[in-house]
Formats: structure tokens, C-alpha cells, sequence
């Protein structure tokens, strides 16, 4: 088969420009970037049987068995989606992660499903990032309720999003490849009077 | 707004759920026995009270699974949240409410 990774277009390719230019610097900085082109499998098993156990083993690391959980080992993040639904975010081409992942579990009752291009990964990053998404998030993103290494699904700017936080200032996005524009441009709006020292109100 | 406490996810604001309607209505035995009012009635016709309601919602933003709810349909009260494997709660018993 014709090799096409050339030709891939990222579904943010055309606002790269517009995150760079509209990065927010100073005491409030926050600036949006996309991860392009990462590996997501979704996989589907009944946790506690074999199967469960051959995923894991491949991974290197357990299935998180709790919402908000992530695990991760390497190149693989392994997210929660539901009791019985994970979603693998890595780093590893899905040329080779997901023959490996399928081979397995080959008769088991389980699915492995490459949906690498369902979503696109936005980052969101900078002292201002949480009150960014804060305008758009029904969930408490404080650290007493959420903080670095859980992951959710949930809504943003009224449509459904992963949010993924990996770091004290910096989250992950992961909306499906049809609203990442609308998401992005929403923040790039949320983000502009972070810019504003007149708007500084001093709870950040 | 309503919060609701998904049985995987725990609480989440109303906007992340779908309604499903009444819970507890059984598809029926042998569908082509029934009369066409009889079909009607299984489709169309839900009880409709002031008080305690067993209604279906979905986590369709969260997690996708579907559960059951009673809910007091005057106050909005949730007494109850619970899975299609868990028993119907008693009237009256507050276990499992949300708040």
C-alpha cells in the first residue's frame, strides 16, 4: 500500500499559525499547541478476564479500573472511558501498537480499534489555563477535586471533549477531529483577555 | 440544574446526561400477539406522577452507560441512583441518593 503519511493533514493545521501568534505572555501566559498525528487504540474487554490481562501485558501497565484514571508506561497512556472502555494514547506508531494489542486477545471477547484519527490533541498550557477552561467546564478543575495525571471526559464550550491534565499549569485536550476547530478557536477567544493587564482582577 | 451521580463517574452536572423516560417498562413477551392498542399503550403511554419517578438517563458525555434514577418529580429531588444489576429500590428508602 501507497505510503500516505506525507499527505496527512492535521485537523489544527490551519490555526498552527494563529496558536503561535496568539500565545498570551506575561504574568497570566497561557498558549494552545497541537499534539499532531498521536496513536489512540480504543479497546473494549471485560475487565478481570485473561484478555484484560494480555492488553495490560502488552501495554506494560495495568487497565485503570477507577473514572479519571490514567496509566502510563513508556511511550502509552492508558485512559478510563468506562468500565469497560480504554483509550490508549501513545507515542508508539499504530502500524506496529495495534497488530500487537490484537494478537493478544485473538478469540477473546474483547475489541481493539485503531481510531487514531477520531481525535486530535490540544494542549493548553500556562499559569492562565485552568481559568481558561474554567469558562467552558462544568467539572470542578480546582485541585482539590481534579489535578496532573487524571483524565475525564466531559464537555467543553458545550461539546464533548477527553480533558487530560498532565502537568500543575498544563492539560490536554483530545476533541474529535470534527469540532478540534470549533474548540480551538473557543479558547483562542477564552484566551484573549488573559492578555489584558486591565482585566487583571489578581486571583490567579 | 440537576446533578446526578453516575454510578461509574460520580457527580456531573445534568448537561452531561441524556433522559431515557421511564425505567422499568418491559418489552413484551411476544410483540406480535399484541393488539394495536395494546402496542400503542407499550409505546406511547408513561405514567405520569407527582412524586417518586423511576426514569432511565444516560452519561453520554461520560461514560455511556445507562442507569436508573427515582427522582421526585415536584421537588427534583433525587432519592436514588442505581444500575440495571442493582434492585429497584424501595419506596421510601433513601439509599443511594445524591442529595
Amino acid at each position: 500500500m501507497a505510503d500516505l503519511t506525507m499527505a496527512r493533514r492535521s485537523p489544527l493545521a490551519g490555526l498552527a499559525r494563529e496558536f503561535m501568534e496568539k500565545a498570551v505572555t506575561g504574568r497570566r501566559h497561557v498558549r494552545l499547541s497541537e499534539w499532531r498525528f498521536t496513536t489512540m487504540v480504543s479497546l473494549r474487554v471485560d475487565p478481570g478476564t485473561d484478555a484484560a490481562a494480555a492488553l495490560a501485558q502488552v501495554l506494560g501497565t495495568a487497565l485503570p479500573r477507577v473514572v479519571g484514571e490514567v496509566s502510563s508506561r513508556g511511550q502509552h497512556h492508558v485512559i478510563w472511558q468506562g468500565p469497560d472502555e480504554w483509550l490508549v494514547v501513545s507515542e508508539e506508531s499504530p502500524d506496529t501498537l495495534v497488530p500487537a494489542l490484537a494478537a493478544s486477545v485473538l478469540d477473546a471477547h474483547a475489541a481493539v480499534v485503531d481510531v487514531s484519527a477520531n481525535r486530535t490533541v490540544l494542549e493548553v498550557q500556562g499559569a492562565a489555563a485552568r481559568a481558561v477552561l474554567q469558562k467552558g467546564c462544568p467539572l470542578d478543575l480546582h485541585p482539590r477535586a481534579f489535578g496532573p495525571g487524571k483524565a475525564v471526559t466531559t464537555t467543553l464550550a458545550r461539546v464533548p471533549v477527553l480533558l487530560w491534565q498532565v502537568g500543575p499549569h498544563g492539560y490536554r485536550l483530545l476533541p474529535r477531529s470534527s469540532f478540534a476547530d470549533y474548540v480551538a478557536r473557543w479558547l483562542l477567544d477564552a484566551t484573549e483577555e488573559f492578555a489584558s493587564d486591565f482585566a487583571d482582577d489578581g486571583t490567579l | 440544574m440537576l446533578q446526578l451521580n453516575c454510578p461509574w463517574c460520580g457527580p456531573r452536572d445534568e448537561t452531561e446526561y441524556h433522559y431515557g423516560g421511564q425505567a422499568h417498562v418491559p418489552y413484551p413477551e411476544d410483540p406480535s400477539a399484541l393488539s394495536d392498542a395494546e402496542w400503542a399503550e407499550y409505546l406511547f403511554v408513561r405514567d405520569n406522577p407527582r412524586g417518586p419517578y423511576a426514569e432511565r438517563w444516560s452519561h453520554s458525555t461520560g461514560c455511556r452507560r445507562w442507569f436508573n434514577v427515582v427522582r421526585d418529580t415536584a421537588s427534583y429531588e433525587v432519592l436514588a441512583v442505581y444500575t440495571h444489576a442493582d434492585p429497584r429500590p424501595v419506596p421510601g428508602s433513601t439509599a443511594g441518593g445524591s442529595r
